[in-house]
């Protein structure tokens, strides 16, 4: 008796810890290889055939195809620089320079990858449209409501993320986590 | 007392054990993967174009909205393919993917260094097979392996401004992947 309800016990633990562990490596997204600057963080060896076990089962799961390491190389922020999570119905200034890419493009998702629809139909800027400054820096207000200059529209949803991709670039499984390599920063203006 | 820490150390043990293997086991019972997702709208070894993303429906989740993409869904079983396509105004590239999305290679239209990415895809085992010709050595012959014998092909025209997805989309109606001719054993006899 006492055998059978050890063996029980055990079985249970076993189901608990293994199958919570697994739910929980993919749903919160692994950090094998990954190269954080500032709020940005990109996976570059998701691209490569050396894609961990993990990032396979997250990607397989998810349905996405993963950005090749030959095409370009995606950052991902979830929050802002001071580590708060991305909310939609606050003013976000994403603002600065991007590394050095042929073609770069900003795309704002809900946190499954889903596009969110808005008045303008403005999902995404591409950095041929941006307006700059003299400098070359660029401003981008993701916001719930219209604003002067680059505006990306949150319309309001709770959680969303922002994906920088940079194509044809440098930037890749070699960059360790550098300063070299200049990011946008990421700053919560102001919520209501 | 003892006793139940013992089932509890070898719970966990097997906790770990189950871990890893549903990990390793969960691309193959997948069914909502990339590969699954566009079977329905892609005939074998062709291109054909992925409907764009839109806040409504996608295809994908994570799809860049700037860009025109198509697909060649292929199965190298009867033969090598040959892909050809031709580079658009500003930016395109071509990845190859396995079975399970693993981004294998890719290359972009200044990588490729012309006009039209021209690419054979074979297995290994096709590759070992191939005569040591030196026409067909030839060094502007730009050969992928695939380490699956099905997979998908992205293709991708960037449109810097929304109003040249068109002319992104067009770019991409011209490219091809087709079975090799010229590698089908010839008949015995």
């Amino acid at each position: 008796m006492r055998l059978v309800l050890g063996l029980l016990f055990a079985l249970a633990v076993a189901a608990v810890v293994g199958l919570g562990t697994t739910w929980l490596a993919l749903s919160r997204g692994t950090a094998f290889g990954a190269v954080p600057i500032g709020a940005w963080t990109a996976w570059p060896k998701i691209g490569t055939r050396d894609v961990d076990p993990y990032a396979r089962a997250a990607i397989a799961r998810s349905g996405e195809l993963p950005l090749g390491s030959g095409d370009g190389v995606a950052f991902v922020a979830q929050t802002d620089d001071g580590g708060r999570p991305l909310d939609g119905r606050c003013d976000v200034l994403v603002s600065g320079t991007t590394p050095q890419a042929r073609f770069w493009t900003l795309t704002l998702y809900d946190p499954q990858g889903r596009l969110i629809g808005n008045s303008i139909d403005r999902q995404d800027f591409t950095s041929q449209e941006i307006v700059r400054h003299s400098d070359g820096a660029f401003d981008i207000i993701v916001a719930p409501r219209a604003r002067a200059g680059n505006w990306l529209p949150t319309n309001g949803i709770d959680r969303y993320v922002l994906v920088l991709r940079l194509y044809d670039t440098p930037v890749g499984v070699a960059t360790r986590a550098a300063r070299e390599v200049p990011m946008p920063t990421v700053t919560m203006k102001s919520c209501p | 007392m003892i006793r139940w820490l013992l089932w509890l150390l070898a719970g966990a043990l097997l906790g770990g054990i189950i871990h890893l293997v549903a990990v390793l086991i969960l691309p193959r019972t997948a069914t909502q993967d990339a590969y699954s997702r566009l079977a329905p709208i892609s005939p074998v070894n062709a291109v054909v174009p992925v409907p764009e993303p839109s806040p409504q429906k996608e295809v994908m989740p994570f799809m860049d909205p700037a860009f025109a993409t198509a697909v060649c869904r292929y199965d190298l079983s009867n033969g090598p393919l040959k892909l050809t396509a031709p580079v658009s105004a500003a930016y395109t590239s071509v990845s190859f993917y396995t079975r399970r999305g693993v981004a294998y290679y890719a290359i972009n239209d200044r990588a490729a260094g012309r006009k039209v990415i021209e690419l054979d895809l074979m297995t290994s085992a096709q590759r070992s097979d191939l005569p040591e010709d030196e026409d067909i050595t030839a060094a502007d012959r730009l050969i992928v392996e695939s380490p699956s014998t099905t997979g998908l092909i992205l293709l991708r025209a960037l449109a810097p401004e929304p109003g040249l997805m068109p002319s992104a989309h067009n770019a991409l109606t011209k490219a091809s992947c087709q079975q090799q001719q010229e590698q089908q054993p010839a008949p015995a006899g």
